[in-house]
C-alpha cells in the first residue's frame, strides 16, 4: 500500500483544493495518506470551511471575466466578490465543495494532523477545528514522511 | 452486460466519480458488477487507474452519446 504525505501551508479557496483532491483520490485508491496542516493550511481543519476566501489581488493567474487593473482588485468588496464568483463556478461545474471533499477525506481515513506550533503562534482555539486530529510537531510528521512514496508541499 | 448496481455520476467532476465509485463498491459483494455513468472525460483514465490500483477489474469502458459507461467488478 502506497503512502502519501501532504504538507498543506495555504488557506485560500484556490489553494485549499489541491491537498483535499489529492488526498481524497489517493485514499480512494487505497493509499495511506497523511495531511500535515501548518500556517494557513490550518484553515482546512476548521469545523466550518465557509470562511475560506480567495483574493483577486496580486493573483495574475486568476481568470477574470473582464481585465482588472491591480488598483481595482484592492477595492473593498473585491475579495468577497471573487470568492463568491469562484464558489459559484465550482458549483456549476460539478466540482465538489471543500466541505464535501474534506468529509470524503475523513470517511476514507485520511489522517489530518495539525502543526501545534502554528496553533500556538496564531493563538487558535482547538475547539475551532474538527475532531479526531492530532496536534503534532514536525518531527512526528518526518516519521511518516520518511516512509512515504510521495510527499508533496502545497 | 448485466450489472447489480448503477451509479450515476453525471455532472460530477474529478475526483467525485472515483470517490463515489469507491463508496458504492464498498457496499457490494465480491463478484458483483457496478455500472458507473459519467460525463467527466477525465474519468476514462481515472477509472482504469482505479481498477489497476485497487484490483477491482474494469470489465468494460465505453462511450455513448457523450456519456461514459463503465462496468466494474468488485474483486
Amino acid at each position: 500500500m502506497k503512502k502519501m504525505g501532504i504538507i498543506a501551508t495555504k488557506g485560500t479557496l484556490d489553494m485549499a483544493y489541491p491537498p483535499l483532491i489529492l488526498a481524497s483520490t489517493a485514499a480512494a485508491l487505497g493509499w495511506d495518506v497523511q495531511v500535515f496542516c501548518t500556517f494557513y493550511g490550518l484553515e482546512l481543519l476548521r469545523k466550518n470551511l465557509d470562511g475560506i476566501r480567495v483574493s483577486p489581488l496580486a493573483n495574475p493567474a486568476m481568470p477574470m471575466p473582464i481585465p482588472m487593473p491591480v488598483f481595482v482588485q484592492a477595492l473593498p468588496g473585491m475579495e468577497a466578490m471573487a470568492t463568491m464568483m469562484m464558489k459559484q463556478k465550482i458549483k456549476s461545474k460539478g466540482v465538489a465543495s471543500l466541505q464535501e471533499l474534506r468529509d470524503m477525506c475523513v470517511e476514507a481515513d485520511v489522517q489530518f494532523v495539525a502543526c501545534q506550533m502554528t496553533v500556538d503562534l496564531f493563538e487558535f482555539d482547538k475547539k475551532e477545528f474538527i475532531d479526531g486530529i492530532d496536534f503534532v510537531g514536525a518531527a512526528s510528521f518526518m516519521e511518516f514522511a520518511g516512509e512515504a512514496d510521495v510527499c508533496l508541499f502545497i | 452486460m448485466n450489472f447489480d448496481k448503477e451509479l450515476d455520476t453525471r455532472g460530477m467532476n474529478c475526483p467525485l466519480p472515483i470517490l463515489k465509485t469507491k463508496k458504492a463498491l464498498a457496499d457490494m459483494s465480491s463478484g458483483q458488477i457496478l455500472k458507473v455513468v459519467s460525463t467527466d472525460a477525465g474519468s476514462v483514465k481515472d477509472m482504469q487507474a482505479f481498477a489497476n490500483q485497487t484490483g477491482n477489474p474494469l470489465m468494460s469502458s465505453s462511450e455513448e452519446k457523450g456519456e461514459y459507461i463503465f462496468m466494474m467488478q468488485k474483486k
